[in-house]
């Protein structure tokens, strides 16, 4: 995900501070050196990082916060809270009136990924809000980027209205509307060709598309890998525009995203999606809060939350967990957890989510092919091998054939059998602990007892090495 | 001026970089004007203005070790020359840019494409512009004489096929193409196999955008190269990485992948017509130590432009010294 990296270097700041029963100022200004050279490292634009810093700086040398209680977590908290500020602060609900047909109009630089998430927005109104979506071309420039959206419209079955590359792109968008209206499409999203913010006849081209639109929504799409440029990019597009809201896109990368940041603060748009991926099921709302708690190494439960929701259903859960806790835990349901799991989308992601885990997750391998390995190694067993995993855990022979048969080795058969006993172990364990007592900044504290086997065993003879648990 | 004014005697080199200063015009404005404007004679130099010059620096994308790094020396300088004028500070700026990233190594930014049958092979995520990019260079080498086969590498992203083939329309070279979906590598022999039929002199090859993180994508472009080696030998003649200019500190990283499992030969900087200050062609030459080959200024054909990083630094200080 893209800001760990930057989630990294401020969480090494706020180590810093973390645990000292007593602050001073020093301390305070120590920590935001820190955290100034990881946001400016992260593309955050320099008058932002000034700005922030100087901010929590304020708000954390308050006498209440140094003398207090705790200054140390207290002060964890400022940063969060500033953070979640430059986020957006509250969650930007994407809420369509759905008496009226209502249009969407996407603008933004070359290959900032507008094509793609015109799809990506298509799919989601479609599938989530259950309306009848419009696509429509507009891009008379850039050579097939019509058939992009065409292609992209095939895949989603939605419709895409387009005139190949003949006329304007004003006088198609006026023939577009009166085509959703015959047709009956309740939203209509407009894709636009790519184009330089300086430059001022394709600025003015857009303003005229944008008044025979007169779109309920103008969305900027941005390029999370953006640098120093970014604010600019925006200020531009949003002063011509009067833009409503942006999507970041290429989230799914490594950039540390620091031009989303920034972007929010100076315009003052809220950041309303992000784009995670090449599939057009890659497009997730923007919640300020929890990417602040991510970027701090909080883990996001809510969003993990959402995703089971989503994808999992609540009794196999339930059934699951009761399973898990009495210890009566075996092959089959292991099976069933993979692939809720896989449902949920990539492993790596979601364990990501879970507090304190991103940071022990670091040098872990999370490598999904393992994940169907395991899953032919128990598809390898027989029923009652897989109801009763003692079973094979006494026999050798039945060891190597399920090894031979999957075409792994007995190793990772081994491997298999010890990673469900810790899980068994670990989930027992899990039972007793209260979700309320995790401390923000450090999380993992109060679940002290569970530390995961997967530390203890690195120290081992490298046994289990590569091996992974939930 | 000493070494500055050394460099830029012969009158050729000067009109070459004039070529800079107008596709540069957003960038001198807002950045080096400004330096100029901080540097001007009479400031004194104090922790203000060092972090002033800080941040003018991190602003144009530079990349934040660098930038410190320059700026312990000139506090460093100042000191030790007891340095008062902010004017002087000018002169050891360029001087220390150019020690940073021209060095005595002579950069060779001529494509390499001497052999027979030359392959390009264009590589970066996307959206940096690898497709037009190529019909650029396409249309660059067709104007010196070379017959050039475009090859639609990118099987994945929908209209990517159709793209490439409408610019080797109206560039008027050869073009190659196998069915949206197929193995990309799979594409490449099959193209080679047709370059040798036909007499070409160079094929640019086309690939998928991606991240330099998905490990599989990069697993596949790694296959592309080992195959396009088997088939010629000495081949790709030139892995080029397009990155696009707007590219904050990812673009670092993104060298530094790329380079790892296709072993670039040089990046290609795009849409530097935009304010993008590019400072990260500076920054990638000095943790990877490729250069930046040729650089993109606009939408058209030709739009394209050989870089030699002298003329770059010269471009972006013409004002100030």
């Amino acid at each position: 995900m893209a800001f760990d990296q930057l989630s990294d270097r401020i969480q090494m700041a706020l180590r810093r501070v973390s645990g000292k029963a007593r602050l001073t100022e020093k301390d305070i200004d120590e920590m935001m050196r820190e955290v100034r050279l990881s946001l400016l490292e992260a593309d955050v634009n320099f008058k932002v990082v000034k700005q922030f810093t100087k901010d929590i700086k304020e708000k954390a040398k308050d006498e209440k916060i140094l003398k207090g209680l705790n200054p140390s977590q207290q002060v964890v908290k400022v940063v969060r809270d500033e953070l979640t500020e430059l986020l957006g602060g509250e969650t930007s609900v994407f809420t369509l009136d759905k008496s009226k047909q209502t249009t969407i109009m996407l603008s933004g630089l070359q290959g900032s990924g507008k094509t793609t998430t015109a799809g990506k927005l298509a799919r989601y109104l479609s599938e989530k809000e259950s309306m009848n979506p419009l696509l429509v071309a507009l891009d008379v420039y850039r050579p097939a980027a019509v058939e992009q959206l065409k292609t992209i419209g095939e895949q989603l079955n939605i419709d895409v209205y387009d005139e190949g590359t003949r006329d304007k792109p004003e006088a198609i968008a006026k023939r577009a509307l009166e085509h959703a209206n015959v047709h009956q499409h309740d939203v209509v999203i407009v894709d636009t060709a790519g184009r330089l913010h300086i430059d001022e006849s394709m600025m003015d081209e857009l303003k005229q598309v944008k008044s025979v639109l007169n779109p309920d929504e103008i969305l900027l799409v941005l390029d999370a890998m953006t640098g120093q440029d970014a604010v600019s990019v925006a200020e531009h597009f949003h002063g011509s525009l009067g833009v409503s809201g942006s999507i970041i896109t290429k989230l799914d990368g490594d950039t540390r995203g620091g031009a989303a940041l920034s972007m929010r603060k100076v315009t003052n748009v809220p950041i309303k999606f992000m784009g995670l991926g090449e599939k057009l099921d890659a497009l997730e709302v923007f919640h300020p809060e929890r990417m602040a708690s991510r970027i701090l190494g909080m883990g996001d439960v809510q969003t993990l939350i959402d995703k089971v929701e989503e994808n999992v259903d609540e009794d196999d859960m339930m059934n699951l967990m009761e399973k898990m806790q009495s210890g009566k835990f075996n092959f089959n349901d292991y099976l069933k957890q993979l692939k809720m799991i896989k449902r949920m989308g990539s492993l790596g992601g979601i364990m990501k989510m879970i507090p304190g885990v991103n940071k022990m997750m670091k040098n872990a391998d999370v490598d999904e092919k393992k994940l169907v390995y395991i899953e032919t190694l128990i598809n390898g067993m027989t029923k009652e091998e897989r109801k009763n995993p003692d079973l094979i855990k006494k026999s050798g022979s039945r060891r190597r054939r399920i090894a031979r048969g999957s075409g792994r080795s007995v190793a990772e058969v081994n491997r298999l059998i010890q990673t469900m006993d810790q899980q068994k172990q670990a989930f027992k364990k899990m039972g007793d602990v209260d979700p309320n007592s995790i401390d923000p900044s450090n999380p993992m504290k109060g679940l002290g007892n569970m530390q995961p086997p997967a530390q203890k065993q690195k120290k081992g003879k490298g046994k289990g090495k590569g091996g992974f648990r939930f | 001026m000493g070494i500055f004014s050394n460099l830029f005697k012969s009158k050729k080199r000067k009109e070459k970089a004039q070529k800079y200063k107008i596709g540069m015009e957003k960038t001198r404005q807002n950045v080096f004007n400004q330096l100029n404007d901080l540097l001007a004679s009479g400031q004194t130099i104090d922790d203000d203005l060092f972090e002033e010059i800080e941040e003018l620096f991190i602003m144009a994308d530079m990349g934040v070790d660098t930038v410190i790094q320059l700026v312990n020396h000139l506090r460093e300088t100042v000191r030790l020359k007891d340095i008062k004028d902010a004017e002087s500070l000018k002169e050891i700026i360029v001087e220390e840019m150019f020690k940073r990233y021209v060095g005595t190594d002579i950069v060779d930014t001529n494509l390499n494409i001497e052999a027979p049958l030359n392959v390009l092979l264009f590589v970066g995520v996307n959206g940096v512009g690898k497709t037009t990019t190529i019909a650029k260079v396409a249309h660059l080498l067709q104007k010196e004489g070379k017959k050039v086969m475009m090859v639609a590498g990118d099987t994945f992203r929908a209209g990517a096929i159709d793209q490439l083939r409408v610019w080797s329309e109206r560039v008027g070279c050869l073009f190659f193409e196998k069915a949206h979906g197929s193995d990309p590598s799979s594409v490449m022999y099959d193209a080679i196999e047709h370059a040798k039929t036909q007499d070409v002199d160079v094929i640019l090859a086309d690939t998928a955008g991606r991240l330099q993180n998905k490990e599989n994508l990069m697993k596949e472009l790694s296959k592309i190269h080992r195959v396009i080696g088997r088939e010629i030998e000495g081949a790709p003649q030139e892995t080029l990485l397009v990155l696009d200019a707007t590219t904050g500190q990812n673009g670092v990283s993104q060298a530094k992948t790329f380079n790892k499992v296709t072993t670039l030969s040089g990046v290609v900087l795009t849409k530097l017509d935009g304010t993008a200050k590019g400072g990260i062609a500076l920054a990638i030459k000095e943790s990877i130590g490729v250069p930046v080959k040729m650089i993109g200024l606009g939408e058209t054909v030709d739009d394209l432009e050989y870089f030699d990083i002298e003329e770059y630094i010269y471009g972006l200080f013409s004002d100030v010294v």
